[in-house]
């Protein structure tokens, strides 16, 4: 029968060591890679454990911005106050994955490096333009989220290679963000589609900057830029927000699986751009 | 908010019926300590696995298990070789009767695999890993066959064919060939054409519903050994020890008292667990390999493989006066059975139109095999269904006449007196009091919010008695443990203790209830039907009766007197002798404590058939809220009504009631069994087989209505399945209330919800 090591190093290079094995296995918070072994899906031959690495964990600022630990989980960024306050979308993607105890382990970068198309924790964090500092056997790089997920189940990152910390840029005043998804429940599904958006005003209260990334509806997430484009300058009058949804449309390639048609999920992800920029402008707008 | 409403009736003053005390399993389950059915472990057990067809419908050509069995630590490999090739044979279980062939057919696939999931080998081995490597090396030849998984496509002509030898039967004459359609069920009253001829107002809808598992958290778990003798023992999770043992000495071809069957804690089973699936094949391989076996079910092979009920398609129409008196009833049901006869239809026949007093009506029912898991029992098993489109059709009557739809249902409703449309007359009902106390609400009045809409829907079910035993004995101490042979699936041993303790005048602290082996108590028909607080409680009942008997006679003994003159009072013998006035009251810790010189243990035992339960009727009010731009379905208030006889612990038949409606939510709103094109189930797990999640539902008020039943004791009917009965059919009212759109098809996910209102705009 097979074996499975385990191991936990204590800093990024040491980890990087020990994912460069063949049959390693990156391990943050296990809510998906120990189902998936349990399952028998994956058959890693080592398990290397992240959260023990300095700077895996924990919320920081750095010239001007936030810096999140991979490996932090859900219920950590939930608590922090002035990530919630400048980046309130972010942390809600992050929160509204499984539930109390599943928030207990879930961190963001497993939530992107398992390549779910559906991860609700990732279109807030592309529609933020965060980045990802990357660790590996050749040293750091640093790259936007978006570049992460190749497809479903599929990453960019080469082997021995793991995210060490997202970065989040300056927040500047008048700017929040909104994350909204669709399941049939409550809690404990997973999306029929999710949309992140980010926005910047101006000092008249008119969109300045405008990001909008869509979930579940295509093979990884995706940045729709003409979506943004279709906000700025305005403020959320009824004719940009009708051009931002049908933009937001027009990017989807969903497919009709079990969990909803290609239609109905094409169709949701313009209803919830739309009410997600609702929630960002009013948050940006200080009246949420 | 929760409230009683209560009948005067017998004016005796009860201590503990009536009264919420803690439950006596509450302690071991919030502990962990409670042993379920994969808890318990036996020395030198070895893991059973059941490899299972990967096709919906395959003539198994061969089985070469040969490699398997090479594998180092592997023990055993079975096959329905190794099971006797039954007859074709009913067997009254309690509920629902079985075919013993087409149980053993399904624990086992003989010579065709008839779903996906079908068990066709199993082995035994040392561990989890070899068992499960020795599963990959036997190699099973296939020979793949057309399949047909929903029911009207198997009623077609040309339809593969699952049984050669089935004839349907319940016709004029026997088929000249073969069919999938087993059985047709049928019962009418009066002149239907002349009634629709002549009523003012006629609706008439087909209707869909899907297969739905019942869902319970514990997974099918036992450990069986066979004694080189022959004696078998088993320890399982299921609702009847006794069942247990009586198919497993019919599948293996054993006499029952070779058996023992001991009960483990049960984590649900709302049905589902009124059959076998691994005990026979666990004591196949323990025969074969010497050593005990243990198997436990992943939650895959659970919902592949066990369960669930039946979907189905029906027709319903109703024709009504003008004044809103129904005046005749077509219904036409077709359900699926699963692989194997034996779909609710007959029971959702009977209650079909049971809240209804009709002149005029059809009832046809047709009961269908087609290549999915056999159903099995699930609470009121037939009667949500054929509730959701009876109900369904009523509230459009309702909506097309102008009138309340509670005015509508009292206008129609069954009393005390009316012969029920499945046959009997009904008596101490309590139906007209449920509705009342629904108009009578707080809910009925409130105002409704923007894009929400109020159903309402009523449901029956008969309950059953049947046979059960119980005994009670006394400790040397005067505190008393009662015993049954019922596993308590619905807090049922609360009121066992409650019942023996109001009887024997003591606090329900001092009686342990106890479920025993099937060695250690007499026999008992399983938990289901909602039978065991009625017949189980009256066995108890009568058992402490004979106990209170015996101590009287005790008591008079002492004091010298008749039996006549000693009355048995709050747990105390009182002389009533006016001729003995110095005499003072006897404790039962007094009595027992002396038993050894007054005739030795005072103990009873109890078996009997109990005749009479009363059956029950709900009333459901749902308020839901439906978003506008994407369908989705949001349950944001309900409240449920029922006659329950008499409660005898409120705060479980409360949660009965409550858990009745949160399963009925579930299947209204997402749950479905979903079958790709090779008749695989996609959703074998909890992720995509969507069941509530406790965010997903408002608090369910319950408003329990007594009328007692004079036949049991304190009065009590049985509880635990009207409350599935109305839920489907009062939120598809509520959403059709809320977009103005007859919702016909079950489940209500968001998608079928956003299409139904595209119609609606055009
Ligand atoms: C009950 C339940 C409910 C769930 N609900 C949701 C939900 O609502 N929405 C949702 O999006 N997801 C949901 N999930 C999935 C899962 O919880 C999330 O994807 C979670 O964010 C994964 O994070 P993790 O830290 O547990 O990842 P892990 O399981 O540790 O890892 C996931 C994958 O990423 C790799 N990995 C982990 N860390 C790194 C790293 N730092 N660098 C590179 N690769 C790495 C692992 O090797 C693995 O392939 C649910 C899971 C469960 C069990």
């Amino acid at each position: 029968m097979s074996q499975l090591a385990y191991v936990a190093p204590s800093s990024p290079e040491e980890a990087a060591t020990a994912l460069a094995a063949t049959g390693a296995r990156p391990l943050s918070g296990g809510t998906d890679l120990l189902v998936q072994l349990r399952a028998g899906r994956v058959k890693p031959d080592v398990i290397v454990d992240l959260k023990r690495v300095a700077g895996a964990i924990g919320i920081r600022e750095e010239a001007g911005g936030y810096v999140i630990g991979g490996a932090t989980s859900g219920a950590v960024l939930g608590e922090h106050v002035g990530l919630v306050r400048a980046w309130p979308g972010v942390v809600e993607g992050a929160n509204l994955i499984g539930s109390t105890q599943v928030q207990g382990r879930a961190s963001l970068a497993g939530n992107l490096c398992n390549a779910s198309p559906a991860a609700d924790g990732v279109p807030a964090l592309i529609a933020a333009r965060a980045t990802c500092v990357i660790v590996g056997p050749n040293g750091r790089r640093e790259a936007p989220v978006e570049a992460i997920a190749t497809g479903p189940g599929q990453t960019s990152l080469s082997p021995g290679e793991f995210i060490l910390e997202f970065r989040l840029p300056p927040r500047p005043a008048r700017a929040s963000d909104a994350y909204l998804r669709l399941i049939p429940r409550t809690e404990m599904d997973i999306a029929v589609a999710g949309v992140g958006v980010n926005l910047v005003l101006d000092a008249q209260g008119r969109v300045a900057q405008a990001h909008v990334a869509l979930g579940a509806v295509a093979p990884t997430a995706l940045l729709v830029a003409e979506a943004g484009a279709a906000l700025v300058g305005g403020r959320l009058d009824e004719a940009s927000l009708a051009a931002m949804e049908a933009a937001a449309r027009a990017a989807c390639r969903p497919i009709s699986d079990k969990r909803g048609t290609a239609n109905y999920r094409t169709r949701i992800a313009g209803v919830l751009a739309r009410r997600a920029a609702l929630i960002a402008f009013a948050r940006a707008g200080g009246q949420l | 908010m929760s409230e009683t409403l209560e009948k005067p009736a017998a004016a005796a003053v009860l201590n503990v019926v009536g009264t919420r005390p803690i439950r006596p399993d509450g302690a071991d389950k919030v502990t962990g300590r409670a042993t379920y059915g994969a808890d318990f472990n036996m020395p030198g057990q070895l893991v059973g696995k059941i490899l299972r067809s990967p096709h919906a419908h395959a003539r198994i050509v061969s089985i070469d298990a040969g490699k398997a069995r090479g594998l180092p630590g592997v023990k055993a490999v079975v096959t329905a070789a190794d099971f006797p090739d039954l007859a074709s044979e009913m067997h009254e279980g309690g509920e629902q009767a079985s075919n013993l062939r087409d149980l053993s057919l399904n624990v086992m696939a003989r010579g065709k695999a008839l779903y996906d999931g079908h068990a066709v080998a199993a082995v035994a081995a040392v561990s989890t890993e070899v068992a499960d490597a020795a599963l990959a090396l036997i190699k099973v030849t296939y020979e793949v066959l057309p399949h047909v998984t929903e029911v009207e496509d198997a009623m077609a002509s040309g339809a593969p064919l699952l049984h050669a030898h089935l004839f349907t039967e319940g016709l004029p004459a026997k088929p000249a060939s073969a069919s999938n359609i087993a059985r047709r069920h049928y019962n009418e009253r009066g002149d239907i054409a002349q009634a629709f001829a002549a009523a003012d107002v006629v609706v008439e809808q087909r209707y869909t519903t899907q297969a739905v598992h019942q869902g319970y958290i514990e997974p099918h778990a036992c450990v069986a050994a066979w004694a080189e003798d022959g004696r078998c023992e088993v320890w399982s999770s299921s609702q009847g020890q006794f069942m247990v043992r009586t198919y497993c000495a019919k599948v293996l071809g054993r006499e029952i008292s070779d058996i023992r069957v001991t009960p483990a804690e049960i984590g649900g089973g709302f049905g589902g667990k009124t059959t076998v699936y691994l005990e026979p094949v666990a004591l196949a391989l323990s025969r074969a390999s010497g050593h005990p076996v243990k198997m436990v079910m992943s939650r895959d092979e659970v919902f592949r493989a066990t369960g669930p009920t039946s979907g189905s398609v029906m027709h319903v129409k109703l024709g009504a006066t003008a004044d809103g008196t129904i005046t005749a009833a077509k219904v036409e049901l077709k359900f699926q059975a699963g692989a194997f006869p034996g779909s609710p239809v007959g029971a959702a026949c009977m209650t079909a139109l049971a809240c209804y007093d009709l002149a005029n009506f059809t009832i046809t029912g047709w009961d269908v095999v087609t290549n999915t898991p056999k159903v099995a029992a699930y609470r009121a098993p037939g009667a949500p269904i054929v509730a959701f489109a009876v109900e369904s059709a009523v509230d459009e009557l309702a909506v097309k006449l102008g009138m309340d739809p509670i005015a509508i249902r009292e206008k129609n409703a069954v009393h005390n007196g009316t012969k029920a449309a499945y046959g009997p007359t009904f008596q101490n009902i309590g139906y007209v009091e449920t509705l009342a106390a629904i108009r009578d609400s707080d809910h009925y009045k409130a105002p409704l919010g923007r894009n929400q809409g109020r159903g309402l829907a009523v449901g029956f079910w008969f309950n059953i008695g049947g046979e059960s035993t119980a005994a009670v004995h006394i400790g040397e101490d005067g505190s008393a443990v009662v015993v049954t042979g019922n596993p308590d699936i619905g807090g049922s041993r609360a009121s066992m203790a409650m019942m023996a303790a109001e009887t024997l005048g003591l606090p329900v602290e001092r009686v342990r209830p106890m479920i025993a082996d099937t060695a250690s108590i007499g026999y008992s028909m399983l938990t289901g039907g909602s039978r065991t607080t009625f017949a189980t409680g009256m066995a108890v009942v009568q058992a402490a009766e004979q106990v209170v008997a015996e101590l009287r006679k005790r008591a008079a003994k002492l004091w010298e007197t008749t039996v006549e003159q000693v009355e048995w009072k709050g747990g105390q013998a009182r002389c009533l002798d006016p001729a003995k006035p110095d005499k003072k009251p006897l404790t039962l810790e007094a009595l027992a404590a002396q038993s050894g010189r007054m005739g030795g243990p005072i103990s009873a035992q109890v078996s009997l058939n109990a005749q009479g339960a009363g059956p029950g009727f709900g009333v459901h009010l749902c308020d839901v809220e439906v978003d506008p731009d994407t369908g989705r379905v949001d349950v944001v208030r309900y409240t449920a009504a029922q006659d329950v006889g008499k409660a005898i612990h409120p705060a479980y038949v409360e949660g009965q009631v409550q858990g009745g409606v949160a399963q009925g939510v579930g299947w209204a709103l997402n749950e479905a069994y979903i079958f790709d094109r090779d008749g695989k189930m996609e959703n074998a797990g909890f992720l995509d087989y969507r069941m509530p999640v406790a965010s997903d539902l408002p608090m369910l008020d319950t408003i329990l209505v007594e009328v007692p039943n004079p036949r049991h004791p304190f009065g009590a009917k049985g509880v635990g399945e009207v409350p599935i009965v109305p839920p489907l059919a009062a939120v598809a009212n509520a959403v059709r209330a809320a977009i103005g759109v007859r919702m016909p098809d079950l489940p209500l996910s968001p998608p079928v919800v956003l299409a139904a209102m595209d119609r609606r705009q055009g």
